[in-house]
């Protein structure tokens, strides 16, 4: 399940996993000091702030209308390809998990080829596919060496899935049943339970409310036909944006883009999302989980893509707690009193507010002493700003950490893939540094002032109540 | 796949292997220190990572997770930087850093821009052999470490199976410890324990210097020499021998937990890359666990997740590297009305299979496809890099092997997958867990405005 796993926010961390991952080493093998866990809703589009200008972003449209962003690197003979749709659960309407489910299906059957097939083209040339979605996107991705024969025929896998899927009844039943089964293994995770009650809390009937996977009830009911219609809705060119990131050259690039979408089916963009409500009051909620830790979170809806306090938000919340180690709230909670292994807050920036979040998990026993830190932290930052000293560190720790933000062709593709998504503007990593050197003490006290409001806070607790549990 | 294709990536694969080779230059100091530079230079950055042999395995019952401990202790400062300044200062200069803890090794590491690698080692070499260790801090990371046990052990009812499986498939090695420690270990550590510790493994003889990315060999080496040169060596003993004895029968066990989802663990007895008296059996091995599941068209997914739908999950893995005989291991959850019995069925007939027949032609050409694609995608990341450097290093494997690994595969034929699977994935040597779930009673309160 791609919603609200508990997941490093760190991308070196996550670098870590991934190769422990490739190598069949066992997980548990390993324990990797994560300084910096948090929740966030694995959206493919939660990127970290941090860019650099070496990218030269190249960008066009094809005749369809759908928009490409290119990106020449060299050194290796591989490229990253990326199709994003405005198709993510933010779409689902009341059927909670179809816009999950008509990803995960697109690579179970597409033109005359099975799902036996499709995998044995692209592992056959050593490709990696992948279609998957997130609250505001469904991405359809591939990674692959570009040797001519190998990159022919993994791109050519590729379109198919991407303009003639199947949506098989025997497949769309299996993976249905699959969904179903991973619903329920959520229901294990007392971490998962708090970030769905988080989302439910913060958004109540907005799109974003919803976990991406769906629920059981609404998963259960869903059908074939269903896929098929989201699909020819909002899998069209005019809805798709194409990111390429690699050792292609720009005309290669351009045959790349115009090969994918051949062949997709003629729509239109799907309206705005609805603008999100704040919460009218502060409200607090517990679930009983026979955890040996209570999960918290709290926060409140925060801030969108192209908000104008962005970079007053993203500064101000590295250094009460995005920062790691070195944070406000990992300070306070984990060094200076052991309560919690990850004390963490972020932003969550989509194409409308997504969440501001607070998270730690401590002690049963622990949990009000806990959140009464997390809560005086927060109320503190928000009335007395950060000193002149912390700021100037925080812009050193970004700007400083500039260049290595996007050393990989994996992570560059990540902004680029942001960058075109949002409409985000092509020189958004030339200025990204100027915008954060422009920061100052007032204008992220202002900001958090005016956007954290401490009499909406919505806190989630999922473990044992305090009084049931032993020392 | 039809043959023209299978020739066509046949006939790609050495050009491919050939580009994308770049060489690892080595340089040991007085002290023992060993220095290792593999130059990137895609992006103006390095990384550079702290590899100490020692890791859960070296531990002795009583202080299991020791090494995992005064991981988190090495962060609490020196004379020179007291705690709290190491994180600051990498923080100031824009830079990463982190640590874990293997069975096998214990690294840290820092990713800057590649101009400030002196401010790493300057740091790093300060803590190799100045560490305070003081009672107050152990005190409030101990609190720490139990939390995070609890997080990632305690309250997953996958991890909790896992390690009860490890205590059962094991008898006397040291990797039926979990990494972290047992929780009575966990509360008891003394400031002597880490320090005697810390003493003893913590030094430049004991460790591997890593740099990988935007940075010339000599100049590192030159840099490597002026903050760690100084660094007085440990005595340190050759670890005896604890070899796994042999496992005379199938070993099972049932966990209980609270959980939604039944599963089931089952792990076979195998020689590494370090123990096999003939390392194509480890290089085999790696492969059959390819077949198995390397990727989406691999035989478990394909024939138990989608041909059979018996599993909703089914996965395989095998630690080539690992300083000791390990496990190879199948795991897997059962499609909703299937039981673990069914899928113990179900995987025994996937082994069954590779024991009576060979693999076929496609299958071995799609491995050796995807391992050398994979090589390529690991250069993507300087700390992929430096992490197969470190780790070949630390058990000591030599970093050499790392370039010898294509190759290796690339000579796997389907008699020897089918001769490993003969030999190694017997009966007598398999252990199996199951994990039966408990109920899970939940119950939601909700207040208003505070």
């Amino acid at each position: 399940m791609h919603l609200h796993l508990l997941s490093d926010v760190n991308p070196v961390n996550d670098s870590v996993t991934q190769h422990l991952e490739h190598k069949k080493n066992s997980i548990h093998k390993t324990i990797i000091r994560a300084k910096f866990l948090c929740f966030l809703s694995l959206v493919l589009l939660s990127f970290s702030q941090l860019t650099s200008a070496a990218a030269k972003i190249d960008h066009w449209q094809t005749p369809q209308g759908t928009r490409v962003y290119y990106v020449h690197t060299e050194g290796l003979p591989m490229v990253d390809i990326q199709v994003v749709f405005d198709a993510g659960s933010a779409r689902d309407a009341q059927q909670f998990g179809l816009a999950a489910l008509t990803a995960g299906l697109l690579d179970t059957g597409a033109g005359k080829w099975n799902a036996d097939d499709i995998a044995q083209r692209f592992e056959s040339v050593g490709a990696k596919f992948s279609a998957s979605s997130s609250i505001d996107t469904a991405t359809v991705s591939l990674r692959t060496l570009t040797d001519k024969p190998l990159f022919d025929k993994a791109l050519e896998t590729m379109q198919v899935i991407l303009t003639q899927p199947v949506f098989n009844e025997a497949d769309f039943k299996r993976e249905k049943n699959r969904t179903l089964a991973g619903l329920k293994q959520q229901e294990e995770s007392p971490g998962a339970l708090a970030s769905i009650a988080f989302y439910d809390v913060l958004y109540g009937k907005h799109p974003y409310a919803h976990p991406e996977s769906g629920v059981i009830k609404t998963v259960t009911s869903l059908k074939n036909t269903d896929l098929k219609h989201f699909y020819q809705k909002f899998y069209v060119p005019e809805n798709a944006i194409v990111v390429i990131v690699g050792d292609l050259s720009k005309l290669q690039a351009e045959q790349t883009a115009e090969k994918l979408l051949a062949g997709l089916p003629a729509g239109k963009k799907p309206d705005a999302l609805p603008d999100v409500a704040m919460p009218l009051k502060s409200t607090q909620q517990h679930i009983e989980f026979p955890s040996t830790q209570t999960h918290v979170l709290v926060g409140l809806p925060g801030t969108y893509r192209k908000d104008p306090d962005y970079f007053n938000l993203y500064v101000g919340n590295h250094i009460l707690g995005g920062s790691g180690l070195v944070s406000k709230l990992f300070n306070e909670v984990r060094e200076k009193r052991g309560l919690a292994y990850s004390a963490s807050s972020a932003f969550i920036p989509m194409l409308k507010p997504g969440p501001f979040l607070v998270s730690l998990q401590t002690r049963n026993d622990q949990t009000t002493q806990a959140l009464q830190v997390l809560n005086q932290t927060l109320a503190d930052f928000i009335t007395k700003g950060p000193s002149e000293a912390e700021l100037i560190a925080a812009k050193k720790n970004i700007t400083g950490g500039f260049a290595m933000r996007f050393d990989t062709n994996k992570e560059l593709a990540s902004y680029v893939a942001m960058i075109g998504f949002y409409e985000m503007p092509l020189d958004y990593l030339d200025t990204f540094q100027q915008k954060t050197e422009a920061v100052t003490v007032a204008s992220i006290t202002d900001a958090f002032k005016r956007r954290v409001n401490l009499q909406l806070l919505q806190t989630i607790t999922v473990g044992k109540a305090e009084e049931k549990s032993v020392k | 796949m039809n043959n023209r294709l299978l020739c066509t990536v046949l006939m790609c694969l050495p050009a491919f292997a050939g580009s994308a080779e770049t060489k690892v230059f080595e340089h040991t100091l007085t002290n023992g220190l060993k220095v290792l530079v593999k130059e990137d230079h895609r992006s103006p950055v390095a990384v550079s990572q702290v590899w100490y042999k020692v890791g859960s395995s070296y531990e002795p019952g009583g202080i299991t997770g020791i090494s995992h401990m005064l991981e988190h202790m090495m962060f609490k400062g020196t004379d020179k930087h007291p705690a709290g300044e190491f994180s600051r200062i990498i923080s100031e200069n824009g830079g990463d850093e982190n640590a874990f803890t293997g069975q096998d090794y214990t690294a840290y590491f820092q990713t800057m821009e590649a101009s400030r690698l002196a401010v790493s080692f300057e740091l790093e070499a300060d803590r190799m052999r100045n560490l305070h260790l003081l009672p107050e801090e152990l005190k409030k990371e101990l609190q720490v470490v139990t939390e995070e046990r609890r997080m990632r052990t305690d309250d997953n009812p996958q991890a909790k199976m896992q390690e009860q499986f490890m205590t059962m498939a094991y008898s006397n090695s040291p990797y039926q410890h979990p990494v972290i420690g047992w929780p009575a270990d966990i509360a008891n550590y003394t400031v002597e324990d880490l320090q005697a510790w810390y003493q003893l493994w913590y030094a430049p003889n004991n460790a591997t210097l890593v740099v990988v990315g935007d940075v010339q060999p000599q100049a590192v080496f030159d840099l490597a020499e002026k903050y760690f040169s100084a660094l007085k060596p440990s005595d340190i003993k050759p670890l005896k021998p604890q070899t796994e004895i042999e496992q005379l029968g199938v070993r099972k066990m049932t966990v209980k937990v609270p959980a939604k989802l039944p599963s089931i663990i089952m792990a076979y007895k195998v020689p590494t890359l370090k123990t096999a008296t003939n390392e194509s059996e480890a290089y085999a091995l790696e492969v059959l666990a390819g077949v198995l599941d390397g990727g989406s068209s691999a035989r478990l997914t394909s024939a138990l997740v989608r041909g059979k739908q018996i599993a909703v999950a089914a996965g395989a893995g095998y630690g080539l590297t690992s300083r000791m005989s390990d496990l190879f291991e199948l795991e897997a959850t059962p499609a909703e009305g299937k039981t673990v019995i069914e899928l113990e069925v179900a995987l025994k007939d996937e082994i069954k299979k590779l024991q009576q027949n060979l693999i076929s032609t496609e299958e071995l050409a799609r491995i050796k496809a995807q391992v050398l694609a994979s090589d390529i995608y690991q250069k993507d990341s300087n700390f992929y890099q430096a992490m197969e450097i470190g780790t070949l290093e630390t058990v000591g494997l030599g970093w050499q092997k790392a370039d010898e690994y294509v190759s290796k595969i690339n000579q796997v034929t389907a008699e020897q997958v089918r001769e490993v699977a003969r030999k190694y994935l017997i009966e007598d040597h398999l252990s199996i867990a199951y994990l039966e779930p408990q109920t899970i009673n939940l119950t939601a309160e909700k207040k208003g405005a505070k």
